[in-house]
């Protein structure tokens, strides 16, 4: 039985030929040169890994970089935080208390949560050495000595892979105490979780690391004053960490113009849901979503492309007209009225049904809320056993109006963004797609046909 | 300090406040459920949002630290919106029950509701079905669909009583609050989460559906059972007290009450009470009225003191009874020309200054305060519930908690260092402490020894605090050697600029000594009257069998006299007394106490006496005038306390922990001593017959623990019992190993039944295999 289980399970097990090694990413970054096999330490070094490192510790020939010098090359790149929100990466670094002499930690999220989203999965599996040496590069900056890799539960055996590769790293010298023979100490370790979504939020991530209970807590005081046990604390999601040695090595303007303005370099976007060939896709910020819709084989089975949720499941889903006319970059997307997010891009073609795709969504914040702060806690179950209502034809006349108001009541009055990434979708939906609701409430049946 | 405008009004806060405490300065009500005082912040309720100028969204007033010039608007559109919508999450899965639930009509969710909820629900979905737990005798959590997260009982187990015993686990929807593998909770402080449970969540279990908070009179008292004086809230109907809750005094007992406090009600009304006055007449007890009863001990008395002399009477009372009882109770013994009275019955060693009130040595509200504090001699948790949560939060601040004892009993606080040992070497480790202080000063110590790791850590830590305390528990007082330690606690707390005090035994400890309830004369103390048995006996509020420095040996003293007066309100010494007289508990009689730092807090009766019980002060004046004493013609409460203890003003002047006995180190140790702790609920007459209490784990569990060493030797097993001699008695009883009790010591309790034969609380004892 338990051998049968393990057969079955080998059968899902993702080879990355799908994801990631399909050729068709346009000027990468982090997944380029990629075969599924070379990941090891004498790979990433062969493409020129570790040689950004070398380069701010002065051990390549040149003078090295000062920790203000490596920041204000990350300012220039115009790197905004690839977890969700799209934060200016140079900024949260500057916000350290470099000088504070107390420890202080740098955390990696990798606890990938957003449904939909694979991009991070994958750089660990097939390039970890550039999320460790992102890293490192980032505690020179900050002047810090300690970091943590948080690693979801579910892929377990990536947590193993990153543990492997930190033990290349540090017999190789680029981790521990004075890496590379310089002054800069660094020790890293990886962590992983246990399976909650809410721990990719940061400060519940914190009290993950910390042994307690994943729940957010609340700000201020934020993570770069109180973060792990209490101390200076910056956080960056794993892409972040792994576009670092690429601005090192060619310069932040370089990295800025891959982009477009205010929206520097490549970004690695999850294309799910129907299109003929999902997968991870490293793209120019600013490529257009046509484009990389094109990439992913367009809509599957040749049908109509009805609606995209453009940034993991807490953003607000765009209809196919909207979202033709957007470039895949922060500002575009949150012109259009919804988010880039994780980069999760979720395709739903003609014959989705909106409202059973909504409760979908609703079922997995209800799920995954951590229950602390009332407006969460109830008020997702409150969407979700509407939805639930309305799919299965007991909806009612007023339950819309209802259903936007209880959204909107959640809405930043919770401790963390989970009440906001529950309201999200709820209001998009509501705004986009109204006329289904009131079908199903109205006739107590689908618009769209059954699905096969 | 910080200005902000709050509604309008200008309002200074000191830097770093958060927005609700500057409301609460400004007397503006924010609604809130999670935030409580003395807990720290959660921010999980969401009740309390507020307006904050420039931030896009509505902030949390409880975690919204105040900045120069904020502009925030707690009854605002905004405001208002905010806090009705989370009204309208919180009740969409609360029961519709208030009705039949016991917190109906003082439920801050119930008040609050009227306020910012709704008159009819829009939630129309099934509402969510919490189970029950058992979680002990004390807490009911019969109802937790009425839970609305707000985790303040979580942080109290953290944050207060110092163990996390409720914790919330679970998701979403599907968090509740529960025990740690439904077990119970065990706190000693766990009633307070009772109070503060701003639902009907937690319930008081003696309580429950006994009646509606608005049928309820509530009257102020204070607390008889530890020298905290803890100022009480006693709810009463129909001439029964039906609940005690604690009466806010930041000063004395801050917001909080131990358990023995709440739940010791239930003694006052069992079948225990004694109603009538009684005689035993040819070994049979008989009713009789307060006449006869009184006539019968006036006669008795006059005629022991006319063939025996006065010295032949002596009283025994308890330190649990009001000053005014004590007071009078002195008169009477003085007045029949004895000088032996006394309230130390659990003591060994009587030797104290003339006049010098021994007493806790600082505030009360500083144990909170202190950076450092030496503990010796005590079961702290136990003993003093409240001075150890104080001290707790002094710890979590950063104070160093240091102490010396035999026990490894957890005080659920970090203890920076700490010397095990037996009691007889108590007054070793603390020369040694003197010894390492007097090197670090370059004075000379009271005697040249060489001190120990953990003795030098004392040292070291309590030369280096501001503010320092040295603290003397309740069996360094009952200490063969006790003024020994106090004499080496001095010499080291002058040198470190500490103060030293005793942090004293029971309500009215101070008290006592101050109305002279211990001989001053030259008569006999405790220990005296037990070992050269009186003929006439007046136990007053106490049981000697359960309350004595030996036991056995005050069996045999009473069993020795020809009259044994039994003043108590339950039937107690049933077997050594001669007379029981019914004399009203705390709550049935007005008087006083004074607490450990001297404050005298007076209170009324909040019910009327049951039965035939009658206020020990008036039954003490009627006997004064039966046998024809001067000074017994006192019209109130209030004229005998003027007499007793003059002006509250006068007592700090007599409080004094000084002594002249010289400082010294300990004496030989016998093969196997004894270390006693006074069982939590069998420290006084009431509490013995609190019904809950006693069901507890504290309650029921009464065993003997023993060091690693012993516990091998003798070949234990868990579950195993050991026979247990001492005084000539011997009893079985369950064994259990303490890893942390000091080698050559056995730790058995005192004040229960199951040990009431054995001998001297810090004797030599032996102990076998059952």
């Amino acid at each position: 039985m338990a051998r049968n289980i393990a057969v079955d399970l080998s059968a899902f097990q993702a080879t990355g030929l799908e994801t990631c090694f399909h050729d068709r990413h346009i000027n990468p970054q982090i997944y380029a040169g990629l075969n599924g096999r070379n990941w090891r330490l004498a790979d990433y070094e062969a493409r020129g890994g570790y040689q950004a490192l070398r380069k701010i510790l002065g051990k390549d020939g040149g003078e090295g970089m000062t920790p203000d010098q490596v920041i204000a090359e990350v300012k220039a790149s115009g790197l905004r935080g690839r977890g969700g929100a799209g934060f200016p990466t140079g900024l949260k670094w500057s916000f350290m208390p470099r000088a504070l002499p107390v420890q202080k930690y740098l955390v990696c999220n990798s606890d990938e949560g957003e449904p939909g989203t694979c991009k991070d999965r994958d750089i660990l599996r097939y390039n970890p050495h550039i999320v460790i040496e992102g890293m490192i590069i980032a505690a020179y900056a900050m002047g810090i000595s300690v970091g943590y890799n948080y690693i979801h539960g579910e892929i377990f055996e990536i947590y193993q892979r990153f543990e492997e590769a930190l033990e290349e790293a540090r017999a190789a010298g680029y981790l521990g105490n004075n890496i590379l023979g310089s002054s800069h100490s660094f020790q890293l370790h990886a962590h992983h979780g246990f399976g909650a979504y809410i721990c990719g939020e940061e400060t519940a991530l914190i009290e993950s690391i910390e042994g307690k209970k994943g729940q957010p807590r609340f700000k201020p005081p934020f993570p770069a004053s109180f973060g792990v046990y209490g101390k200076p604390t910056t956080i960056n999601n794993t892409e972040t960490f792994g576009a670092v040695p690429w601005i090192i090595r060619n310069g932040g303007p370089a990295y800025l113009e891959c982009g477009k303005p205010n929206n520097g370099g490549t970004k690695i976007f999850s294309m799910v849901g129907d299109v003929e060939r999902p997968g991870n896709y490293e793209i120019p910020m600013g490529t257009s979503f046509a484009q990389l819709l094109e990439l992913a084989g367009g809509v599957k089975g040749g049908k109509k492309l009805k609606a995209v949720i453009p940034g993991g499941s807490s953003s607000p889903v765009l209809p196919a007209h909207v979202i033709m006319d957007c470039t895949m970059d922060y500002d575009s997307i949150a012109k259009a009225g919804s988010m880039l997010g994780s980069g999760a891009v979720i395709v739903m073609d003609e014959t989705r049904c909106m409202v059973k795709s909504l409760l979908r969504l609703s079922y997995f914040y209800a799920h995954e809320s951590c229950g602390q702060c009332t407006p969460c806690r109830e008020g997702t179950g409150w969407l979700y056993k509407m939805v639930e209502r309305i799919e299965h034809g007991q909806g009612r006349a007023d339950d819309l109006a209802l259903l936007d108001n209880v959204a909107e009541n959640i809405m930043g009055r919770t401790i963390c963004a989970l009440g906001d990434a529950a309201a999200m979708p709820v209001r998009g939906m509501l705004k986009h797609f109204r006329d289904e609701f009131v079908h199903h409430i109205e006739h107590k049946t689908c618009m769209v046909p059954a699905y096969i | 300090m910080v200005e902000i405008e709050l509604d309008g009004k200008k309002v200074q806060v000191a830097a770093g406040s958060m927005v609700m405490h500057a409301a609460e300065q400004a007397g503006s009500y924010i609604p809130h459920f999670c935030y409580h005082k003395k807990l720290s912040i959660a921010a999980n309720c969401r009740m309390c949002l507020v307006e904050v100028e420039k931030a896009p969204k509505p902030m949390p007033a409880c975690a919204t630290p105040v900045t120069q010039g904020m502009i925030v608007r707690t009854k605002s559109d905004k405001a208002i919106k905010a806090q009705q919508s989370v009204m309208e999450f919180l009740l969409i899965n609360h029961p519709l029950d208030c009705p039949i639930c016991d917190q109906g009509g003082e439920c801050q969710l119930q008040d609050l509701a009227v306020g910012y909820g709704k008159s009819s629900s829009r939630y129309e979905e099934e509402k969510r079905v919490v189970f029950a737990k058992e979680v002990g005798p004390l807490i009911s959590m019969q109802e937790m669909s009425r839970c609305i997260q707000c985790t303040r009982c979580v942080r109290f187990g953290q944050e207060i009583a110092g163990r996390m015993e409720l914790g919330m686990v679970n998701r979403g929807e599907h968090s509740e609050i529960t025990t740690f593998l439904n077990g119970t909770v065990d706190s000693e402080l766990s009633g307070n989460m009772i109070d503060i449970c701003p639902v009907g969540a937690l319930t008081s279990k003696p309580f429950r559906y006994n009646a509606r908070t608005w049928e309820l009179s509530r009257r102020k008292s204070v607390s008889p059972h530890d020298s905290t004086g803890a100022n009480l809230i006693v709810q009463v109907k129909n001439h029964q007290v039906l609940r005690v809750v604690p009466l806010e005094n930041d000063d004395v007992n801050e917001c909080w009450i131990a358990d023995r406090d709440r739940f010791s009600y239930e003694a006052l009304n069992s079948d225990a009470r004694l109603t009538t006055p009684m005689l035993k007449q040819g070994g049979q007890w008989k009713a009789v009225d307060w006449n006869t009863a009184l006539d019968y001990v006036a006669k008795a008395l006059k005629g022991i003191v006319g063939q025996q002399g006065p010295a032949a009477v002596g009283a025994l009372a308890s330190a649990t009874s009001t000053n005014e009882e004590l007071f009078l109770l002195g008169e009477l013994v003085r007045g029949l020309g004895s000088d032996n009275i006394d309230h130390r019955l659990r003591h060994a060693d009587f030797r104290q200054e003339a006049g010098a009130v021994r007493w806790l040595g600082t505030p009360i509200a500083n144990l909170s305060k202190v950076d450092r504090a030496l503990v010796v001699g005590s079961f702290l948790r136990k003993d003093h519930p409240l001075f150890a949560q104080r001290l707790r939060q002094a710890a979590r601040h950063g104070a160093q908690i240091l102490r010396i004892g035999s026990a490894g009993d957890d005080w659920l606080m970090p203890i920076a260092a700490s010397v095990a040992t037996a009691p007889s070497l108590w007054a070793t480790a603390l020369i040694e402490v003197a010894a390492a202080v007097a090197t670090a000063k370059g004075v000379t110590a009271p005697l040249a020894v060489t001190p120990g790791a953990q003795a030098q850590a004392i040292a070291d830590a309590l030369l280096s605090g501001q503010n320092t305390a040295v603290l003397l528990g309740n069996a360094a007082a009952a200490h063969p050697q006790a003024a020994e330690l106090l004499a080496v606690a001095n010499w080291i707390a002058t040198q470190c600029g500490a103060s030293v005090g005793y942090f004293g035994e029971a309500g009215n400890s101070v008290g006592a000594q101050l109305v002279k309830a211990q001989p001053q004369q030259g008569g006999l103390d405790a220990g005296a009257m037990l070992a050269q048995p009186r003929k006439a006996v007046l136990l007053f509020n106490t049981e000697p069998l359960l309350d004595s420095a030996d036991a056995a040996q005050a069996a045999k003293a009473l069993a020795a006299a020809d009259l044994v007066v039994s003043f108590s309100p339950f039937s107690a010494n049933v077997e050594q007394a001669h007379v029981m007289l019914p004399i009203a508990p705390f709550t049935e009689t007005g008087g006083s106490f004074v607490n450990a730092e001297g404050r005298l807090q007076s209170f009324h009766g909040v019910v009327r006496p049951l039965g035939e019980t009658r206020p020990g002060w008036k039954v003490l004046r009627v006997l004064g005038n039966l046998l024809g004493l001067p000074g017994f013609a006192q019209e109130s409460v209030e004229e005998v306390r003027a007499q007793a203890i003059g002006s509250a003003d006068g007592i700090a002047a007599r409080l004094s922990n000084a002594t002249r006995v010289s400082p010294q180190g300990g004496v030989a140790q016998v093969e196997l001593q004894r270390v006693a702790d006074v069982a939590i609920y069998g420290s006084d007459s009431i509490v013995r017959r609190a019904p809950s209490l006693q069901q507890t784990a504290d309650g029921r569990a009464v065993q003997v623990a023993l060091p690693a060493s012993l516990w091998g030797r003798l070949g234990l097993a868990e579950g195993d019992s050991v026979n247990v001699t001492q005084g000539g008695e011997t009893v079985k009883l369950p064994a259990v190993l303490d890893a942390g009790l000091a080698e050559g010591t056995v730790r058995i309790p005192t004040g229960v039944a199951a040990t009431a034969k054995l001998g001297a609380l810090f004797g030599a004892v032996n102990v076998v295999r059952a």
